[in-house]
């Protein structure tokens, strides 16, 4: 069998460009962000344990300290950020130099597909060919999600939060295009199926190498309104001894409210409705926390 | 992605791109040694893999747009998404040339869909700035579809 080349042997380009191309692509994305100060993303790997509805929290807290915050929705098949944001609707600025965000009555600068999307119930599709999707669809849609990251004209951030969908697959996507990321906040609920798929997104993102990991863990307990009894949602409490997150930093327990799904459903931020609100306070820790970090004092 | 020439054992130089129809990519290279071209054709799957990673084989004549990739391959884009704001590429910033567009050829514009209209404006603009034309008219507009390969925008 003769013997042919390979890849590498030929130090000589084709002039495809396509290389300088995805580098290129890295470029720009890298030196959009650099006008960005933190880059936090908020994940879990599990779906339904309130991460947008943190995400929207975290960032309206962050923006009433006087931070600049930036949100984007890296959900792009189930978008909510916009909504509870309440920017739904809006239109975005393009211009040469970037597309400009939509800008939430709470002040923070937010990118969702939802503001892409003609009809709000319509499910996300790509052009054609019709067939053929799982060749091609991953690489789409984290070329999309690069752009929502690097061709916003963000401006100059102190944080940009990133809203990742669930699947320990999407954060892999997202830590690919972010090695630099700053801190990822993992959303957990007291449930064993929740802990066993977050404990796969911790082992994810430190094989990573992400320095800063921090639990969140929501729907901790339930405060009946009435009598201030504080029951628990699921479950059994993990012990230290048996947690399946090892030294990972609990960065904020959120006891359940059904007013905080609902009311930031509605694009009101229950942080900002209710301050008060034992969903509230916490979510204020958690603020203080991340405000903390933003501004470099505690790791 | 490289073709090697076996006989003259030599790597072939990228040398035209086509979007001939039907989803087909075609990207012809040329050996440097004895001129043997060879096309490479793709089907519509391999042809949305490439422009999925919003690149474009043999380079593009034009910096990529902001948020094009997402504006070319979404379907039911909200029309009014964007709202245009008068700008050119930074590297066009300051040049001299000012582009004046025809009616006819807004009025071209006109047929694009709002979602990507800007963006295709910024690209026919450039474009005209780089070669130095300075009025849009339809015509030039077909030859800057055609030189920039925008057949399938």
């Amino acid at each position: 069998m003769r013997k042919i080349r390979t890849y590498q042997d030929v130090s000589h380009g084709t002039g495809s460009e396509l290389l300088e191309q995805v580098i290129e692509q890295q470029e720009r994305l890298a030196d959009r962000l650099s006008q960005v100060k933190r880059l936090v993303a908020i994940a879990s790997g599990k779906g339904g344990v309130g991460k947008s509805a943190i995400t929207a929290n975290l960032a309206a807290g962050l923006a009433k300290r006087g931070f600049k915050v930036g949100a984007t929705d890296a959900d792009l098949n189930g978008p909510s950020l916009g909504r509870m944001l309440n920017v739904s609707g809006a239109t975005l600025g393009d211009s040469a130099d970037g597309v400009a965000p939509a800008n939430s009555p709470t002040g923070v600068r937010v990118m969702s597909m939802e503001l892409l999307q003609s009809e709000a119930d319509a499910p996300l599709k790509w052009r054609e060919p019709s067939l053929g999707g799982f060749i091609w669809q991953s690489s789409l849609e984290t070329g999309v999600l690069r752009e929502f990251l690097g061709d916003v004209a963000w401006g100059d951030l102190d944080v940009l939060l990133i809203d990742v969908p669930p699947g320990t697959d999407k954060i892999k996507r997202l830590l690919e295009l972010l090695p630099s990321l700053d801190l990822m906040l993992l959303v957990t609920t007291p449930s064993e199926t929740t802990r066993f798929v977050v404990a796969k997104s911790i082992r994810l993102a430190q094989e990573a190498g992400i320095e800063n990991i921090g639990l969140v863990e929501n729907m901790e307990s339930h405060v009946c309104a009435s009598c201030g009894h504080v029951s628990r949602l699921f479950g059994t409490e993990a012990t230290e001894e048996e947690s399946p997150y090892g030294a990972v930093s609990l960065w904020g327990s959120i006891p359940f409210d059904p007013r905080l799904g609902a009311s930031t459903d509605e694009g009101h931020p229950l942080i900002n409705v209710d301050p008060a609100a034992a969903a509230s306070v916490a979510l204020q820790a958690l603020v203080e926390r991340v405000s903390e970090h933003i501004k470099g004092g505690v790791q | 992605m490289k073709f090697l020439c076996i006989p003259c054992d030599a790597v072939m130089d990228f040398a035209e791109r086509q979007i001939p129809g039907d989803g087909t990519l075609a990207a012809v290279f040329e050996c440097g040694s004895c001129n043997m071209e060879v096309a490479m054709l793709t089907n519509p799957m391999e042809t949305q893999l490439v422009s999925s990673m919003g690149v474009k084989i043999g380079g593009r004549e034009v910096p990529a747009q902001p948020m094009e990739l997402s504006r070319t391959s979404m379907e039911g884009g909200k029309e009014d998404a964007f709202e245009t704001t008068e700008s050119v590429a930074p590297e066009n910033q300051g040049h001299p040339l000012r582009v004046a567009w025809t009616s006819e050829a807004v009025g071209r514009l006109d047929n694009v869909p709002s979602f990507v209209r800007g963006m295709v404006k910024r690209i026919y603009t450039d474009w005209a700035q780089q070669n130095g034309v300075s009025e849009m008219t339809p015509v030039i507009m077909d030859r800057a579809r055609t030189e920039l390969g925008l057949e399938d925008m």
